[in-house]
C-alpha cells in the first residue's frame, strides 16, 4: 500500500480522482434509489452497498471490458463501476423497456453481457462458478481476460465458495476473488456463523496466495486487486483478496437492522466513509471546487437517467413469453405457441365448439 | 400479535403469516425436541417476522441462526431427525432450495425407505414460495413440481389460517420428512377464523372450500383464493362451481377429486407453477385413468406459462400470474360446453 502524507501527484492523482469520481457516482445513484424505492418508484427488493464503494471502484478500475465479472444481490456499485450505463440502470431499477435487462431483472438480477458483467445474483454465492468458467475459457482460448467474483463473508459458508477456490487454484486459472467482508450475512453478524476473523486464511488451504485491505481505502484496493490481476494475465492464477469493508444501510431497504446499533454504524462511517477518505487522500491534490463539481457531475448524471426511465414505457406484456429458448420470438415458433401460450385461449376438439382446424381431423 | 381474540366461539381471526407463526410458538411450548433452524431466524425474527422474539424466548439452542448454507440446513435437520428430534428447517425463500436439493432427495426421502422403518426423517422443511410480489427471478418460484416425482416426500401447500395451524401441527407430528410450502403473497393478505387448541389436519386430504355441480375447479395456495372469487363471481350468473383447495399435494386426495369430477363432469385444474410437467399433469392422468368416461369436457389446465422465471416489471409479472379475470373466464366457458 502506497500510502504517503504527501499529496498524490501525476497518474496517481489521476487514479485517486478517477477512484473518487466513481465512489459518489456509486453513492449518488444508491442514495438515489433508496429515495425512489421509499418513494414506490422501484418496485420489489433493493440491496444497497453504502460504505463499501472502494471495493467496487478500486477492483473494476484493473479491469478492461472485457474482462468478467459476477455480482451479488449487492451489485449496483459493481455494476456500475464495470461500465454500465447510469441510464441502463436506473431504467432497470424502474422496470422499463429501455432497462439494461429489458425489465426483466430489476436490482437483483441485473446483468450487462456487453461490458462482462455476468450478472447480480438473488443466490448467495451465485457467482462463485460462473467465474471459474469464464477463467478457464480465456485459458482455453488463449486470452488474458481475467475473471472477478465479488462476494460477501456470507458467501463464503458456501460449498460453491469452497469447491471453485479449489478449482481455480488447482487449475491455476486467471480468477481473482474479491471478499466484500463487511461483517453480516444478510441479517446475522459474521461472529456469529464463523470462527476466523480473517476469511483469507481460507485461500491458504487452497493453496492460493491472498492480501487482506483496508477496504474503506479505494488506493489499497486499487494496488491489491492490481497485483492480483497482474499475476492472473500473466499466468500465475487466482488471487484471494479480503476487503475489510462495512455495509452502513441495512441487508435490503427497509430492514429494521434489529441485529445491531445505530451507533456502530454512525461510528464506522465518521471514521472510515471510503469517500470521505479519499478526498483525505488526495489532500491538497484536490480542490474543494473541484470535488464539489464532482457530485454535481454525479447528481446530474443521476437526474438525467431518473428522467430517462420516468419518460420509458414499461415492457410489453408479451415480452413475458419471450426468451425461454433459442427462436421463441420467431412468429409460429412451435415453443412460444404450444407452450407458453395455449393458456389464452380454450380450444376443445369437439366439433360444436368453432371450426378450427382441430376439429377437423376426426 | 395483532390477532383479535373471540373468546364466545374459540377462534381467533388471524392472518396466514400470524397463524405460521403462532403454530410454531406452539409446538415449541408442547414439545422440547422441537427446534426451528434457518437463515435470519434468530436476532432478526425471519424475514416476514415469523420467529420474532422466539430467540429471546426458547435460546439460541432452539432458534438456531444458521450460516447462509441450505446445503447444512436440511443436511444438519435430517441428522437431527434421525436421532430424535424434531427439526424445523427454514428455506428462506424457496428459490434458495436447490443446494438442498441433494439431501431433500437423496438423503430425507430414502431415509425409511433404505433403513427398512429402522431410521425415519421426522422433519419439516418450511419455505414460502409463489410470486406476486415483485421479487422476479430469485424470489418467486413454485417449486413443487420439481419435488413431486419423489416418493417418500409429503408436499404441503395450505392456503387459509386454519389448514396452515393443522396441518403444520401435523406435519411436525408426521414421522416422515414434510416439505411445507407457504405462498408469500398470502402471508398477510388472507385472514380467517382458526380454532383455539392443538389439533391437526389429515394429511393427503382435500377440502371442498364451495360446493357446486357445474365446474370442479382443483387448486391450491394463492389461486385457491382467487378461483374461490370467480366461483363467487359467477354464482349470480347461474354457473356453479365446485372449488376444491388441494392443501396437500402430495398424497394426492384422491377420492375427494374423483367424486367432484363424477359430480359435476367437468375439470378445471390452476396452479401458478409452470404447466408443463407440473401438478395438473398428473390429476389430469389420474382422472383420465379412472374417470374418463365421466367427463363431458376435456379436462383443463389454467397455469403457468412456460418460461424460466417471472419478469421485474409489473406487465412481466402479471402476464406470468394468472389473474382471476382469466379463471372466471375458463369456469364459463368450461361450464358453456
Amino acid at each position: 500500500m502506497a500510502k504517503t502524507l504527501a499529496a498524490p501527484a501525476g497518474a496517481r492523482r489521476d487514479l485517486g480522482i478517477a477512484l473518487l469520481r466513481m465512489m459518489i457516482r456509486i453513492r449518488v445513484l444508491e442514495e438515489g434509489i433508496e429515495k425512489h424505492f421509499l418513494g414506490g418508484e422501484i418496485p420489489g427488493f433493493a440491496h444497497l452497498s453504502i460504505g463499501q464503494e472502494a471495493v467496487a471502484a478500486g477492483t473494476c478500475a484493473n479491469l478492461r471490458r472485457d474482462d468478467a465479472i459476477a455480482s451479488t444481490h449487492r451489485g449496483h456499485g459493481h455494476t456500475l463501476a464495470k461500465g454500465t450505463s447510469m441510464r441502463g440502470m436506473v431504467a432497470e431499477l424502474f422496470a422499463r423497456a429501455t432497462g439494461i435487462c429489458k425489465g426483466k431483472g430489476g436490482s437483483m438480477h441485473i446483468a450487462d453481457f456487453s461490458v462482462g458483467m455476468l450478472g447480480a445474483n438473488g443466490v448467495v454465492g451465485g457467482g462463485f462458478g460462473l467465474v471459474a468458467g469464464a477463467a478457464l475459457s480465456a485459458v482455453q482460448r488463449k486470452t488474458d481476460q481475467v475473471a472477478v467474483c465479488f462476494f460477501g463473508d456470507g458467501a463464503t459458508n458456501r460449498g460453491p465458495f469452497h469447491e471453485n477456490l479449489n478449482l481455480c487454484a488447482v487449475w491455476n486459472l486467471p480468477a481473482i476473488f474479491v471478499l466484500e467482508n463487511n461483517r453480516y450475512a444478510s441479517t446475522t453478524s459474521t461472529a456469529e456463523t464463523m470462527k476466523i476473523e480473517n476469511v483469507a486464511m481460507r485461500a491458504a488451504g487452497y493453496g492460493m496466495p491472498s492480501a487482506i485491505v483496508d477496504g474503506f481505502d479505494g488506493f489499497a484496493v486499487y494496488d491489491a486487486v492490481g497485483d492480483a490481476v497482474e499475476r492472473a494475465r500473466s499466468g500465475g492464477g487466482p488471487t484471494f483478496v479480503e476487503c475489510k469493508t462495512y455495509r452502513a444501510r441495512g441487508h435490503y431497504i427497509g430492514d429494521p437492522e434489529r441485529y445491531r446499533q445505530k451507533t456502530e454504524v454512525a461510528d464506522v462511517m465518521t471514521a472510515s466513509d471510503p469517500i470521505v477518505r479519499m478526498q483525505a487522500l488526495l489532500g491538497e491534490a484536490l480542490s474543494l471546487g473541484e470535488f464539489e463539481r464532482v457530485w454535481a457531475e454525479a447528481r446530474e448524471e443521476f437526474a438525467d437517467a431518473v428522467a430517462f426511465a420516468r419518460s420509458s414505457p414499461a415492457p410489453e406484456k408479451d415480452e413475458a413469453f419471450f426468451g425461454a429458448y433459442t427462436g421463441d420470438r420467431e412468429p409460429g415458433n412451435p415453443v412460444h405457441d404450444f407452450e407458453a401460450r395455449e393458456r389464452d385461449e380454450f380450444l376443445p376438439f369437439a366439433p360444436n365448439v368453432g371450426t378450427g382446424s382441430q376439429g377437423s381431423g376426426h | 400479535m395483532t390477532a383479535t381474540t373471540q373468546q364466545q366461539t374459540g377462534t381467533t381471526v388471524m392472518t396466514n403469516v400470524e397463524a405460521v407463526r403462532t403454530t410454531l410458538h406452539d409446538a415449541l411450548v408442547r414439545d422440547d425436541r422441537v427446534l426451528i433452524m434457518g437463515e435470519d431466524v434468530g436476532a432478526r425474527g425471519n424475514v416476514f417476522l415469523i420467529t420474532k422474539g422466539f430467540l429471546e424466548e426458547f435460546g439460541p439452542e432452539r432458534i438456531v441462526d444458521t450460516p447462509l448454507a441450505e446445503a447444512s440446513i436440511v443436511g444438519v435437520a435430517i441428522g437431527m431427525a434421525m436421532e430424535g428430534l424434531r427439526p424445523i428447517a427454514e428455506i428462506q425463500f424457496a428459490d434458495f432450495i436447490y443446494p438442498a436439493f441433494n439431501q431433500i432427495v437423496g438423503e430425507a426421502a430414502k431415509t425409511r425407505y433404505r433403513s427398512n422403518g429402522d431410521y425415519t426423517c421426522p422433519m419439516v422443511i418450511r419455505t414460502p414460495y409463489g410470486g406476486g410480489v415483485r421479487g422476479a427471478l430469485s424470489h418467486s418460484v413454485s417449486i413443487e413440481a420439481l419435488f413431486y416425482h419423489v416418493p417418500g416426500l409429503t408436499i404441503l401447500a395450505p392456503s387459509t389460517p386454519a389448514d396452515i395451524k393443522g396441518l403444520l401441527n401435523a406435519a411436525i407430528e408426521c414421522p416422515d420428512p414434510v416439505l411445507f410450502l407457504e405462498h408469500k403473497k398470502t402471508y398477510r393478505s388472507v385472514k380467517g377464523e382458526v380454532p383455539g387448541g392443538y389439533y391437526t389436519i389429515p394429511i393427503g386430504k382435500a377440502d371442498v372450500k364451495k360446493a357446486g355441480t357445474d365446474v370442479t375447479v382443483v387448486s391450491y395456495g394463492y389461486n385457491a383464493h382467487q378461483a374461490l372469487d370467480a366461483a363467487n363471481r359467477l354464482e349470480s350468473d347461474g354457473v356453479s362451481v365446485e372449488v376444491i383447495d388441494l392443501r396437500s399435494i402430495r398424497p394426492m386426495d384422491k377420492t375427494t377429486i374423483l367424486d367432484s369430477v363424477r359430480k359435476t363432469r367437468k375439470l378445471l385444474i390452476i396452479h401458478e407453477d409452470n404447466k408443463f410437467g407440473g401438478i395438473g399433469a398428473e390429476i389430469s392422468a389420474m382422472v383420465a385413468e379412472e374417470a374418463l368416461f365421466d367427463l363431458d369436457a376435456p379436462v383443463r389446465r389454467l397455469a403457468g406459462p412456460d418460461v424460466p422465471a417471472m419478469g421485474y416489471a409489473l406487465p412481466l409479472e402479471e402476464e406470468f400470474l394468472i389473474s382471476t379475470d382469466e379463471m372466471v373466464q375458463a369456469m364459463r366457458d368450461m361450464a358453456k360446453f
